[in-house]
C-alpha cells in the first residue's frame, strides 16, 4: 500500500540525520520525553493513565468512542488540569497536582490539532498559519514570512488566500497542522486527525501526515479509532478503554496479543481469557471450554512452574485459523476441537466470516465455496478445529476481564 | 401538499383547483381573520410616516435645514449619539462578555439588572440619573468634589443620558453573540500561545463583528432619538443640550414646518439605520 520509511520504525532514540529538515528548534536538543501519570476528572468520566513518549515517537492511542481519549489530549495540552499526578515534558513540569503547578495551554510547548480542525473562519489560510507567530510578537510581514515557509513545507502555497470555508477537508486538516507547527512546538498532539475526511481523501493524507510526523523531532500523540491507521502511523501504541489504559507496545505486539476483546475485535482475533495447567498446555477458559495451546516465548510459564497470576492467560486465535466440518474430523492431528452451531455468515471482501455458537464462540473465516460445499447456514450443526501450533497463550489480566 | 389533501375549512365543499392548491401548500392565500388586521397594522405603521412626505415643507426645505438652530441640534445630536454609542462599546462590550461567560452566581440577576434600560420609562431613567449623578447626586457631589465637574444640564449630561438609554441595546445584542460563539475556536488559539486577552482580541470579537457592528448602529439610532432621560437630566438648551428630539418638540409650538423639516431629516436616518442593518436584522428575523 504504502512503502513505510525506515524512519517509521524508530526506536526511542530516534534522531533524524545532521541533513535532514528538522521541524521542532534545534536548540531544545533534538526534543524531550513527554511522561504522563495521573488522573483528570470530567464531570462524571475518570481517566486514568500512565504513559510516556519519547522524542521523535509516534504514540498512537487507540480506543473506543468515549474511552478518554480526548480527554488524555485536553490534560497534555492545558486545556483541562490534572485531578491528579503529573505531567512532565523532559525537565519541565507542565501539571502537577500535588505542588498546585499547572502550565496553562497558552504557555505550554504543545502544539494540538483538533479533530475538527478549527481554523479562524475570519482568517485566510495564511493568517491561520501565522496566527502563533503574529500573537508572539512578530510583525504582519515576518510572521507572514514564516506562514509561508510552512505553507511551502506542506504543499499549500497556492491555497494561502483562500477563506478556510473554501477548502476542503484534506487541505483543512494540512493547513491545523501548518498553524500547529508554526507555533514550533515541543510536543505534538492529534486528535483523530483522519476522521473527517472521506475514503478517498483520508489515503492521501494518511501517507503524507506520516512521511509529515516523522520529522517532528519531539513526541508525537495521534488519537484513532481506527486500527489501521493506528498501525500505519504509529511506532507504539497504547489502548484506552473505559477510562484505562489497557495496554501498551508496538502496534505488532497489540494486533498479535490483544489485552482485551476490543483490540481483538479490531484486529479480527477470537480472544479467550482462561487459567493454563502448564503441565498439560491447556487452558480452561473463563467462559467454559478449553484449549490445548502454545506457549509465547515470553510467558513466564513456559520456564518455570508459576504461580495462579502467571498462569492467567489470554488466548488469541485467528478467524482463519479455524476449520469448520460438518461431521465429526476423523483426524487427530489438530488438537483442539469443539462442536457448536452456525448463528451467522457474514460476506467479507474476499471470505465468508461464520458466527458459531459454541464453548468457546468462535468467528471463523473460510472460502465462499467451502460455504456452499458445506450448505452452511444458521442452525447447522459443525465441529470446529484448531491446531495448537495456531492457537497461542500470552500473560493476560486477572479473571475480573 | 398536507393542506391540500385536509378537508376544506370553509362552508362549501367545493373542490379545489390544483392551481388552490399549490398555491395554499406554499403559503400563497392569506385567511381573511388575518389578512384583515395585518392590512390595518401596516396601513396604521406606515400612514404617519406617509403624512410626514405629504405635509413636508418641500419648497421651504433648504431655508429651514440651514437655520443655525436647526444645524446645532443636528449636530449636537450626531456627536452626542457617536459618543455614547463609543462609550457604550467601550464600557459595555466588556460587561457583555462578562454576563456572556461569568460562572459567578448572580450574573443573570445582574444581567437583568443592567438591561432595565431597555424597559424602564426613559424620563424615570432621567430622573435616576439626576439622584445618582446631579448636583445633590450621591456620585455627581463625589465628582463635582474631586474634579470640579458636573453633568446635569450640559453636552457631557446628554451624553450619559444617552449612553444610559441606549448602551443595554448594544449589551444584548452582544452578550448573545458572545454565548453562541464558538468556543473551540478560543481553545484552539490557547493552544497556539494565545492569552485570554489575546484570544478576546484576536478571535472572540472578530468572529462576532457582525453583531458587534448591529448592536452599536442599534444603539447609536436609540440614542439619537433618546428624548425623556435627556430632557429631565440635561435640560433643553439651545446648542448645549437641544438634540433634535428636543428642537423637533419646541418646533411644534413655534414653527410647526420647522418640525416637520426636522422630522423628515430624523426619518431619513432611521432608513439608512434600517438599510444598514437590513441583511442583519431583518434575515435574522427570517431565518429565526
Amino acid at each position: 500500500m504504502r512503502p513505510h520509511p525506515g524512519q517509521a520504525a524508530a526506536s526511542d532514540d530516534h534522531q533524524l540525520g545532521a541533513d535532514s529538515v528538522t521541524w521542532a528548534n534545534r536548540a531544545h536538543g533534538g526534543g524531550d520525553r513527554l511522561a504522563m501519570s495521573g488522573t483528570v476528572e470530567r464531570g462524571s468520566f475518570r481517566l486514568e493513565a500512565d504513559l510516556t513518549a519519547a522524542p521523535g515517537q509516534v504514540l498512537g492511542v487507540l480506543g473506543p468512542n468515549g474511552a478518554g481519549k480526548t480527554t488524555l489530549l485536553r490534560a497534555l495540552s492545558g486545556l483541562d488540569a490534572l485531578s491528579s499526578g503529573s505531567i512532565h515534558l523532559g525537565a519541565l513540569t507542565l501539571d502537577d497536582a500535588a505542588t498546585d503547578t499547572f502550565v496553562p495551554a497558552e504557555s505550554r510547548p504543545v502544539g494540538l490539532v483538533f479533530q475538527d480542525y478549527r481554523l479562524f473562519p475570519h482568517l485566510d489560510v495564511r493568517d491561520n498559519v501565522a496566527y502563533a507567530p503574529r500573537i508572539r510578537g512578530a510583525g504582519r510581514k515576518q510572521a507572514r514570512a514564516a506562514a509561508d515557509t510552512w505553507l511551502l513545507r506542506l504543499g499549500l502555497t497556492d491555497l494561502s488566500g483562500r477563506r478556510p470555508h473554501e477548502i476542503s477537508g484534506g487541505q483543512a486538516q494540512k493547513v491545523a497542522l501548518a498553524r500547529a507547527l508554526a507555533a514550533d512546538p515541543r510536543v505534538l498532539l492529534l486528535d483523530e486527525p483522519l476522521s473527517a475526511l472521506d475514503a478517498r481523501t483520508r489515503l492521501d493524507v494518511r501517507t503524507q501526515l506520516r512521511d509529515h510526523l516523522t520529522q517532528f523531532a519531539g513526541p508525537v500523540l495521534i488519537i484513532t479509532h481506527d486500527p489501521l491507521e493506528a498501525m500505519i502511523m504509529a511506532d507504539r501504541l497504547l489502548v484506552i478503554e473505559n477510562g484505562r489504559v489497557v495496554q501498551q507496545g508496538t502496534p505488532a505486539q497489540v494486533a498479535r496479543q490483544p489485552a482485551t476483546q476490543y483490540v481483538a475485535r479490531l484486529m479480527g482475533l477470537n480472544l479467550y481469557a482462561g487459567t493454563l495447567d502448564p503441565a498439560t498446555a491447556r487452558v480452561h477458559l473463563d467462559d467454559g471450554g478449553a484449549l490445548t495451546v502454545t506457549l509465547s516465548d515470553d510467558h513466564p510459564a513456559s520456564s518455570e512452574g508459576g504461580d495462579l497470576s502467571s498462569r492467567r492467560v489470554l488466548v488469541g486465535l485467528r478467524p482463519s485459523a479455524i476449520t469448520i466440518h460438518t461431521a465429526p474430523p476423523a483426524h487427530a492431528s489438530p488438537r483442539n476441537v469443539w462442536q457448536g452451531t452456525v448463528t451467522a455468515l457474514e460476506q467479507l471482501t474476499d471470505r465468508v466470516r461464520v458466527q458459531v455458537d459454541a464453548t468457546p464462540q468462535a468467528l471463523v473465516d473460510i472460502s465462499a465455496a467451502a460455504v456452499a460445499e458445506l450448505a452452511l447456514r444458521p442452525g447447522t450443526g459443525v465441529w470446529l478445529s484448531a491446531k495448537a501450533t495456531e492457537t497461542e497463550a500470552y500473560p493476560g489480566p486477572g479473571p475480573t476481564t | 401538499m398536507k393542506t391540500a389533501d385536509r378537508p376544506p375549512a370553509g362552508p362549501s365543499p367545493g373542490k379545489r383547483t390544483r392551481n388552490q392548491a399549490h398555491a395554499a401548500a406554499a403559503g400563497g392565500t392569506i385567511p381573511w381573520p388575518l389578512g384583515v388586521p395585518a392590512l390595518l397594522a401596516a396601513l396604521f405603521l406606515l400612514v404617519p410616516l406617509a403624512g410626514l412626505l405629504v405635509r413636508a415643507p418641500w419648497r421651504g426645505l433648504p431655508r429651514l435645514l440651514t437655520d443655525s438652530q436647526v444645524l446645532d441640534a443636528l449636530r449636537l445630536s450626531l456627536l452626542c449619539a457617536s459618543a455614547a454609542t463609543a462609550v457604550s462599546l467601550l464600557l459595555g462590550v466588556p460587561l457583555a462578555w462578562v454576563l456572556a461567560r461569568s460562572q459567578v452566581r448572580g450574573t443573570s440577576v445582574l444581567r437583568a439588572l443592567v438591561t432595565l434600560p431597555l424597559v424602564l420609562p426613559p424620563v424615570v431613567g432621567g430622573v435616576a440619573l439626576l439622584l445618582a449623578f446631579g448636583r445633590e447626586g450621591i456620585m455627581g457631589r463625589l465628582l463635582e468634589q474631586w474634579t470640579g465637574i458636573t453633568l446635569p444640564f450640559t453636552t457631557a449630561g446628554v451624553i450619559v443620558a444617552e449612553t444610559f438609554v441606549a448602551m443595554p441595546f448594544l449589551i444584548i445584542t452582544v452578550e448573545g453573540a458572545f454565548r453562541t460563539s464558538d468556543r473551540g475556536l478560543e481553545e484552539a488559539a490557547a493552544t497556539l500561545g494565545a492569552t485570554r486577552l489575546t484570544v478576546f482580541r484576536t478571535v472572540t470579537v472578530p468572529l462576532i463583528a457582525p453583531s458587534l457592528l448591529a448592536g452599536a448602529v442599534l444603539c447609536w439610532a436609540r440614542a439619537l432619538g433618546e428624548f425623556g432621560a435627556t430632557i429631565t437630566f440635561a435640560g433643553n438648551f439651545p446648542g448645549r443640550t437641544q438634540t433634535m428630539p428636543l428642537a423637533v418638540y419646541v418646533a411644534l409650538e413655534s414653527d410647526p414646518d420647522a418640525a416637520v423639516a426636522l422630522s423628515l431629516v430624523l426619518l431619513l436616518v432611521s432608513i439608512a439605520v434600517l438599510v444598514g442593518l437590513r441583511d442583519r436584522w431583518l434575515s435574522a428575523g427570517a431565518s429565526g
